[in-house]
């Protein structure tokens, strides 16, 4: 496994009492898989996520768990050994490339000063040489790395970022809802690269996004979130033929499918728990149209389906059929 | 009463754009000429990408920027020409709901005081006490129970769906007839999407209102509305039943856009016709067939070159569809 997260729990302090936000957390991925971490805002996927190359907000702990990356507990180690991880080992793509780019600086420096930062023996005129490189594995063209981040296109700023997050060659790149915000055909464009790039490069990466639709068509395995836990994981084509938790069943109808029948879809009524006092049973019995008398009681138990496919209700054993 | 509530005809909304402190200004012709129906009590879907001119024409319908041509009859009335008094009793029947239900409300506003200035602003309500039984009234219609608990409430105390219905009860106040819904659940969780469509499609029975619904999620405008309308640079490309357009596509854009609809199934694609590069800018618009440099039917034929010399115009292309395309047709 190239990484293991065993029970994390991370906490964010806030005026009204500590938010609860990832709670014993348990997911592992093999090398050369990609990932889809899907969730609702405030599921928890990203601060997941963010704790493994440590870029939580500062008013986040990890309050709890393992975090293994290659066998080695990322939580054991101290402040400038994650430093030396970060961006060669495990790297990110930031959601909102618009943002992400200094307006100032030339964006094929800014990624040259990113090799420059974690290789320190590398050369001007090697880095250089990697910019050009890296834009045509992205499909810039390598001209274009003198221009201002104002002159790119969002497209083409989404696609600076996903060189730049592979700049030192990770083994595993993050991507945070990294074409939310672009047009439906850039989109498409964007996660073809994705999957261009898992599959030559051999990268492993984790795709964060609330839309399943999204997940569905780019990834191998899927893991979906809610109220800070896991609720399903398995390989994308099990999960999304025969979703076994409620709550991924309940997600899944709320997307229209032009595939299918023209029907309204379901939404899901109701809204998340509160995590400052997180419910002590399933955290969606409030909203699940299948719950029973006890649900709210204890924390359900996973239900192991097989080939890696795992759910956290009880209904699963029967429901998957 | 004519069944069209609208007729839009030769729409023009252009202004002027500086694309740097010492450059001259150029023209953005946002909506380029464009022309089309609003039936009365339906759902038209404006989909398309950003630059499209959907949000520009949504502003230009309900007088938020100003056209500079064409016109947008209502029973015979041109709305573009009404001015004054007029324009603001007109503006009555013509109402908007935003995207971001957290910039659309003013913070420092109770959700009464929000939901209540429409019928301040056009002195609707004769009494105190009418006033707070429509306010209330529009509140429990648009699902915010109990009413008299909600409207003392501030936005930041409600959570993004809830935020939306206020929108919705501010919108429906004045009993409007038209709704420009511009991206309305784009910011809002999948989960939660869905309660605040029904609630605008329970609206338009129980109010025989008429939506102009503005997108960019093509499954969703399939899913809701009757009619879709697809636009690339302020032009109409393609315009047709809902289910007609997204499973007979007949215009190469409309076939490409719709290819790459993403849906939840773990599938290998395939037929997926991506489009090179992005949107033009309005500023440049190309002579001839705009859609024509990204166009893959276009270099399949070897680049003809009518496409290059002659902007095509939307022609009848079945019952109660139009495209604009010189090579419309279903593909493969």
């Amino acid at each position: 496994m190239l990484l293991e997260m065993q029970d994390l729990c991370v906490r964010f302090a806030s005026r009204a009492g500590d938010v609860q936000a990832v709670r014993g957390l348990s997911l592992s991925m093999a090398e050369g898989e990609l990932l889809g971490l899907a969730g609702e805002s405030g599921s928890g996927k990203t601060t997941a996520a963010m704790a493994i190359p440590r870029l939580l907000p500062r008013n986040a702990t990890v309050a709890g768990g393992r975090i293994l990356f290659d066998g080695e507990d990322l939580l054991a180690k101290g402040e400038p050994e994650m430093e030396a991880l970060r961006w060669k080992a495990i790297s990110v793509v930031f959601q909102g490339a618009m943002n992400a780019l200094n307006p100032v600086q030339r964006v094929g420096s800014q990624i040259a000063e990113a090799i420059l930062h974690h290789e320190a023996a590398t050369g001007r005129d090697e880095a250089r040489r990697r910019v050009e490189e890296l834009f045509e594995l992205v499909g810039i063209p390598a001209a274009r790395s003198a221009s201002y981040p104002h002159e790119f296109s969002g497209g083409m700023r989404q696609r600076a970022m996903i060189a730049m997050a592979l700049a030192c060659k990770p083994r595993l790149v993050i991507a945070d809802e990294p074409i939310t915000a672009l047009d439906v055909m850039i989109q498409a464009q964007i996660l073809n690269l994705i999957k261009r790039l898992c599959s030559e490069l051999g990268l492993s990466m984790i795709l964060i996004s609330h839309d399943l639709s999204v997940i569905a068509e780019t990834c191998d395995r899927v893991a979906i979130m809610y109220a800070g836990r896991l609720v399903e994981t398995g390989g994308a084509r099990e999960v999304f033929e025969s979703p076994a938790h409620p709550y991924t069943a309940a997600l899944l109808g709320a997307f229209p499918n032009v595939n299918k029948e023209r029907v309204f879809v379901a939404g899901i009524p109701g809204n998340p728990p509160s995590l400052i006092e997180p419910p002590r049973g399933c955290g969606f019995y409030e909203r699940c149209a299948r719950r029973s008398p006890g649900c709210d009681e204890a924390e359900p138990a996973s239900v192991d389906l097989g080939g890696g496919h795992v759910a956290a209700c009880p209904l699963a054993r029967g429901g998957s059929r | 009463m004519s069944d069209k509530l609208l007729e839009v005809r030769d729409l023009l909304v252009r202004y002027e754009s500086r694309r740097g402190p010492f450059r001259k200004p150029s023209a953005v012709r946002a909506v380029d000429g464009l022309s089309f129906d609003l039936r009365r009590g339906e759902v038209l879907a404006v989909v398309g990408e950003s630059g499209c001119g959907k949000t520009t024409l949504g502003k230009a319908i309900t007088r938020l920027v100003g056209a500079s041509g064409g016109s947008i009859l209502f029973d015979g009335r041109d709305l573009l020409k009404v001015e004054g008094s007029e324009l603001r009793r007109m503006c009555g029947c013509f109402q908007t709901i935003f995207q971001d239900p957290y910039e659309s409300l003013d913070p420092r506003q109770s959700i009464f005081d929000i939901v209540a200035e429409p019928l301040l602003i056009h002195r609707e309500a004769s009494s105190e006490a009418e006033l707070r039984a429509r306010v209330h009234a529009a509140l429990e219609a648009a699902g915010l129970h109990p009413a008299e608990e909600m409207a003392r409430r501030y936005p930041h105390m409600l959570s993004g769906g809830q935020r939306q219905r206020v929108s919705i009860a501010a919108a429906m106040i004045l009993e409007p007839e038209l709704i420009v819904a511009d991206e309305p659940v784009s910011m809002l969780d999948v989960s939660i999407r869905a309660e605040i469509i029904r609630l605008m499609l329970e609206l338009r029975e129980r109010n025989r209102l008429t939506y102009l619904f503005i997108t960019h999620d093509l499954s969703l405008a399939w899913m809701i509305a009757d009619r879709i309308m697809v636009l690339y640079l302020g032009k109409l490309v393609e315009i047709g039943g809902a289910d007609e357009v997204i499973h007979g596509a007949l215009h190469p854009y409309t076939q490409a856009l719709v290819s790459v609809i993403p849906v939840p199934e773990a599938r290998s694609r395939s037929g997926q016709i991506l489009l090179k590069g992005e949107t033009p800018s309005p500023i440049d618009v190309p002579p001839g067939c705009r859609f024509r440099a990204r166009c893959w039917k276009c270099a399949e034929l070897g680049g003809p070159a009518i496409c290059a010399e002659r902007e095509p115009e939307p022609l009848p292309a079945g019952e109660g569809r139009l495209v604009a395309c010189h090579f419309a047709g279903t593909h493969l």
